[in-house]
């Protein structure tokens, strides 16, 4: 990116891996110095960051017991075909 | 990736050869461990619980059936959910039999600007949930966006598998999944942003 004005639009395109901690140094150092004086972008690059992290701590869903013991059975017979065969 | 890295990958492919050799009991350990996050992926892909539970017990049977075509290239995690994946989309193309569902679906490029709003989340702002109602609010948050967005979100960020992983897993290039992710991120922080921007905080539309 050089020297090259770091502009909102830039953002975008950088935002993923900046988030996901990939973007190269001198990037990331442009991204930052932009995020520093651009309130707006900051709010969004700091708001779609706590998004990610919100959805991280997501609880897996429960599994009704009929549903793995339905699992299990299923699975016991072809142990039971595969070692007949 | 935190996930991911931190799970004992020795462990696991010491269990598939194990199950391999016809170690049920090995087999069993890995439903055990991977169930509920199979189960929540179908869940939203699918979007219906019952499709959710026939496709846990087909992902978890065909890779009982195919443990020999596992070749350890990948983690066995990622090879069971490019399983669950296809069969999530199978249902979900028989329920949607009027309309195509695909993983191909255009990105559209119009929405090139950055949001413009002011407005500002607590540090955590989950915290202001139960954690059922969060979960709610979470999952409906999900449920909202197109297939394709969807299941690219779902794997990367719920079940944090990589960029490469979820590439492979769901056979797009590296800048569709980056392009699809992005896209699906920037909806979700849209839908969580009426709930979660600071009170007062209103908006500024510049």
């Amino acid at each position: 990116m050089g020297t090259r004005q770091f502009t909102c639009k830039h953002l975008l395109k950088e935002l993923t891996d900046y988030l996901d901690g990939s973007l190269e140094a001198e990037v990331r150092t442009q991204l930052e110095a932009h995020l520093a004086k651009c309130p707006n972008c900051w709010v969004v690059a700091d708001t779609t960051k706590k998004t990610i992290q919100v959805f991280k701590g997501m609880d897996p869903y429960p599994l009704p017991e009929t549903v793995k013991s339905r699992l299990m059975k299923a699975l016991e017979k072809r142990c039971k075909e595969a070692r007949q065969s | 990736m935190i996930q991911s890295d931190s799970a004992p990958a020795v462990g696991e492919l010491e269990l598939v050869d194990q199950a391999r050799q016809g170690d049920t009991a090995a087999f069993g350990e890995l439903v055990n461990r991977y169930e509920r996050n199979i189960f929540r992926l179908a869940r939203h892909i699918t979007q219906n619980e019952e499709d959710a539970e026939d496709v846990l017990q087909e992902t978890f049977l065909k890779a009982f059936a195919n443990l020999s075509q596992f070749q350890g290239h990948s983690k066995f995690y990622t090879w069971l959910v490019r399983i669950a994946v296809n069969e999530s989309l199978m249902k979900l193309r028989r329920r949607k039999s009027d309309k195509l569902v695909s993983l191909d679906e255009p990105v559209e490029t119009e929405q090139d600007a950055v949001p413009r709003e002011i407005a500002a989340w607590d540090e955590n702002p989950e915290q202001k949930y139960g954690r059922a109602e969060m979960n709610a609010i979470l999952s409906k948050a999900i449920d909202s966006l197109s297939p394709g967005f969807r299941t690219v979100f779902l794997l990367r960020d719920v079940e944090e598998l990589s960029t490469e992983e979820t590439a492979t897993a769901l056979d797009l290039s590296i800048p569709a999944v980056k392009s699809r992710l992005l896209r699906a991120r920037l909806q979700l922080r849209e839908k969580l942003n009426r709930i979660f921007r600071k009170h007062g905080d209103t908006p500024i539309h510049l």
